[in-house]
C-alpha cells in the first residue's frame, strides 16, 4: 500500500531493510539460542546512521521523527525482536534527555547517542513498581552539590551494556507521585553496579538487568528538568515511545507473515501446495489484513506526534494495543500455518511468537493501555458534556 | 592522499546465461550490482582514508546507467565519483579498458589505486595489473591483507593458491584485492543522502587524453572464441633450495620439456 513515504522515508526504509536481511537474520537464531547481545549489529547500525535517526541535526543526528523511528524499528523486527527491542530501548532512554534534558546535557549526551557510541537505558520498573508506576522505592537523597542515589531497579533493557542510564527515584516521598524525579547516571559512577542477568522467554538477544545503586553519588546538574518532575518524565517518555512498540508488533507481525506465505508454497500435502487450500489462504489472509491495519494506525499516529499534537496518549495507547495484539495472533498462527515445522527451532516463526509475547507486556502492559483509553475517552465524553 | 577505487558495474547473480551464438553474456532483464570484489576494493579504500587521510574518488567506465554503481559507493562513504562515458568505450576488452581506465586515473591524479581482483562476469582479473602497466607503477595482485600502511609504503600479503606472499611496495602503487581483505560496509543514511544528491562527473574521450585507434572495438585485440572451466593444475612441482639453485633447475625442468 502506499503510504505516501517521502523519498528520505524509502532510503531509510531500505536501508534498515539491508541491515535486516544481510546482517541480522543470518545470525538471530544463534543470538536467540546463545542469548548474546548483537554487538556486531549494533556497530552495522552506528555506522550506518540508524542511531541518530530522531536526534536533532544540532546534535549530530538526522533531525527525522517519529514516524522514521518507526520504520527503522518495523523492519528491525521484521527481522529479530531481541535486536530491535536493543535498539528501540536506546531511544525510550534518550527520551528523558531529548524531552526535558537542559542544553548542557543534550550537548554532553546526545552526539555520542546519534553516534552510536553510547548505548542508554530506561530505568523506572522495580520489583514493586511495575503497572504500579508509583510504587518506586529508589531514592534520591540530596547531599550538597549530589544526589545519593539508593535502590534497585529491575527488568532493565540494555542494563549493563549501555554507558548512559535515566533514573527514576524519589526525592520527596511525602509528595506522593510529585516527589520523583529523574537522574542521569553513567556507567561507572561509585555505588552503581549489575545484579543478576535475566533469562528471558523470547527477545533473547536483548539483555535485561538489574541495577544496584549503593550510596551511589551524582552531581546535582545531572537532574532532568526540576526536581517532582520524575513521573512527568516517565509518563511523557512512555507516551512517545508507545508507537514505537506498535511498530515492533507490526514488523515482527510482517515477518511472520512472509515466512508463513514462503513455507505455504512450497509444503505440499494431497499432492498440492498447501497455499492452495482454502484453509490456509483464509488464515494468511487475515493475518495479512491485521497486519495492514496495524500499519495502517502504527503511521497515522507517529504522524500524528510528528505533527506537534501536544496530547496523544490515547492513540499512541491505540496503536501500541492493537499492532502488538496483532503480533501475538499473527505470530501464533504463522506457527499453525506452519505446523510441525513452524514448532521447530529450525523454522524462525517460533522464536517470533515467543518473541512476540513482551510486546503485550513490556512498556505498559495491553491492560493498562486499555486503562489509558479508557480515562481519555471519559475524560472526552466529560468535556464534551460540559461543552454543550 | 588520493585514492582511486576502480569499479565495475555487473549482472547480478550467477543466473546469467551465455548467447552460444556470440559468446557473449545476455545481460537483458539482469539487475546490475557492483561487482561483489569491488565493493571490497572501496571498503579498503575507505580504511586506508581513515589511517592515511586523503580522499576517496570512485572511477568506473560504463554506459549513464553504471551512475547507479557510483552513487552506492558514494552512499558506503566514497567522496566522489567519475563515469568514464563515451561511444568511443563501447566494445572495450581488457587492454582497451586498461588504456582508458589509466589515461582517467592519470588525469585526474592518484597515489593508491584499488581494483577488485576480477568482475564476476568477464573474470578476466586483467584490468587491474594492466592498468598499473599503463602507468609505469607498481602493483600488487590478490591483496588479502594489510599488514602495515604508510603514506610511502605499504607492506601486503598476496594470497596465492597455497598460503601467501608479503610483498613491500612504495607509492603510488596499484592494489587488486581479494573478499579475505575485509567485510564491506553497508551504505550509511547519511551517505544514501550525500549520493542522491552528488553530482557524478562525467569524462570523455576528450576529457583524458586517448588516441581513438586505442579505444572500444578498434582497440581491442581480443576475440572470444570459446569459454570454459580450466582444469585445475594437477602436476606441480615445487622447487626448493637457494634461489640460484632454484634457477638452475629450473631451466633443467624447461628443457627438459623442450621449453626453451
Amino acid at each position: 500500500m502506499n503510504y505516501f513515504l517521502t523519498e528520505e522515508q524509502q532510503m531509510l526504509r531500505e536501508l534498515t531493510r539491508q541491515v535486516a536481511e544481510e546482517k541480522i537474520v543470518p545470525v538471530r537464531a544463534a543470538l536467540d539460542e546463545k542469548e548474546e547481545f548483537p554487538h556486531e549489529i549494533m556497530k552495522v547500525l552506528a555506522q550506518s546512521d540508524i542511531f541518530g535517526i530522531f536526534i536533532p541535526e544540532e546534535y549530530g543526528g538526522l533531525g527525522m521523527g517519529s514516524l522514521e523511528l518507526c520504520l527503522a524499528v518495523e523492519e528491525l523486527s521484521w527481522a529479530c525482536l531481541g535486536v530491535s527491542t536493543t535498539y528501540a530501548a536506546n531511544a525510550l532512554g534518550t527520551y528523558p534527555i531529548l524531552l526535558f534534558g537542559s542544553e548542557e546535557q543534550k550537548e554532553k549526551y546526545l552526539p555520542a547517542i546519534a553516534a552510536g557510541k553510547k548505548l542508554v537505558a530506561f530505568a523506572l520498573t522495580e520489583a514493586n513498581a511495575g503497572s504500579d508506576a508509583a510504587g518506586v522505592q529508589s531514592t534520591a537523597v540530596k547531599d550538597g552539590d549530589y544526589y545519593i542515589l539508593n535502590g534497585t531497579k529491575q527488568w532493565i533493557t540494555n542494563g549493563g551494556e549501555a554507558s548512559i542510564y535515566t533514573v527514576i527515584a524519589i526525592t520527596d516521598r511525602s509528595k506522593g507521585p510529585r516527589g520523583a524525579s529523574a537522574f542521569i547516571v553513567d556507567k561507572g559512577t561509585p555505588g552503581f553496579s549489575f545484579g543478576k542477568k535475566e533469562k528471558k522467554m523470547g527477545i533473547r538477544a536483548s539483555i535485561t538487568s538489574e541495577l544496584i545503586f549503593e550510596e551511589c553519588r551524582i552531581p546535582k546538574e545531572n537532574i532532568l528538568g526540576r526536581e517532582g518532575m520524575g513521573f512527568i518524565v516517565a509518563m511523557k517518555t512512555l507516551d512517545q515511545s508507545r508507537v514505537g512498540v506498535g511498530a515492533q508488533g507490526l514488523g515482527v507481525a510482517q515477518g511472520a507473515v512472509d515466512e508463513a506465505i514462503k513455507f505455504a508454497k512450497q509444503r505440499v500435502q494431497f499432492g498440492k501446495p498447501i497455499i492452495s487450500f482454502q484453509a490456509i489462504q483464509h488464515m494468511l489472509a487475515d493475518m495479512s489484513t491485521r497486519v495492514e491495519a496495524s500499519r495502517a494506525l502504527v503511521y497515522a499516529v507517529a504522524k500524528h506526534i510528528d505533527s506537534g499534537a501536544k496530547d496523544f496518549s490515547k492513540v499512541a495507547a491505540m496503536a501500541k494495543v492493537f499492532a502488538t495484539d496483532t503480533a501475538m495472533k499473527v505470530t501464533t498462527d504463522a506457527v499453525q500455518v506452519m505446523g510441525g515445522s513452524g514448532y521447530m527451532r529450525e523454522y524462525p516463526v517460533e522464536k517470533m511468537m515467543r518473541d512476540a509475547k513482551i510486546l503485550q507486556i513490556y512498556e505498559g502492559t495491553n491492560q493498562i493501555q486499555r486503562n489509558v483509553i479508557g480515562q481519555a475517552l471519559i475524560k472526552e465524553a466529560v468535556s464534551r458534556e460540559n461543552g454543550s | 592522499m588520493k585514492i582511486i577505487v576502480c569499479i565495475k558495474q555487473v549482472p547480478d547473480t550467477a543466473e546469467v546465461r551465455i548467447n552460444p551464438e556470440t559468446n557473449t553474456l545476455i545481460r537483458d532483464g539482469v539487475p546490475s550490482i557492483i561487482n561483489p570484489f569491488d565493493l571490497h576494493a572501496i571498503e579498503a579504500g575507505l580504511h586506508l582514508k581513515s589511517e592515511l587521510g586523503g580522499t576517496v574518488t570512485v572511477l568506473t567506465m560504463g554506459p549513464p546507467q553504471a551512475e547507479d554503481a557510483l552513487r552506492e559507493a558514494i552512499s558506503m562513504g566514497a567522496d566522489e565519483a567519475v563515469l568514464l562515458t563515451d561511444r568511443a568505450f563501447a566494445g572495450s576488452d581488457t587492454l582497451a579498458t586498461a588504456y582508458t581506465m589509466s589515461s582517467a586515473v592519470r588525469t585526474i591524479g592518484f597515489d593508491i589505486i584499488l581494483c577488485g581482483k576480477q568482475a564476476i562476469d568477464g573474470d578476466t582479473a586483467q584490468v587491474g595489473p594492466e592498468m598499473a602497466e599503463f602507468l609505469n607503477i607498481p602493483h600488487v595482485a590478490y591483496v588479502g591483507k594489510f599488514e602495515e600502511i604508510n603514506a610511502g609504503m605499504l607492506r601486503v600479503q598476496r594470497l596465492m593458491d597455497e598460503g601467501y606472499d608479503v610483498v613491500e611496495t612504495s607509492v603510488p602503487v596499484l592494489l587488486t584485492v581479494v573478499k579475505e581483505l575485509n567485510q564491506p560496509r553497508l551504505p550509511s543514511l547519511k551517505g544514501k543522502m550525500k549520493a542522491k544528491k552528488s553530482v557524478i562527473k562525467k569524462l570523455t574521450h576528450p576529457d583524458i587524453g586517448t588516441e581513438e585507434k586505442n579505444l572500444g572495438l578498434a582497440g581491442s585485440p581480443t576475440q572470444v572464441k570459446n569459454i570454459f572451466a580450466p582444469e585445475a593444475k594437477k602436476d606441480r612441482k615445487v622447487l626448493t633450495g637457494t634461489p640460484g639453485e632454484q634457477a638452475a633447475q629450473l631451466i633443467e625442468e624447461l628443457k627438459s620439456l623442450k621449453c626453451i
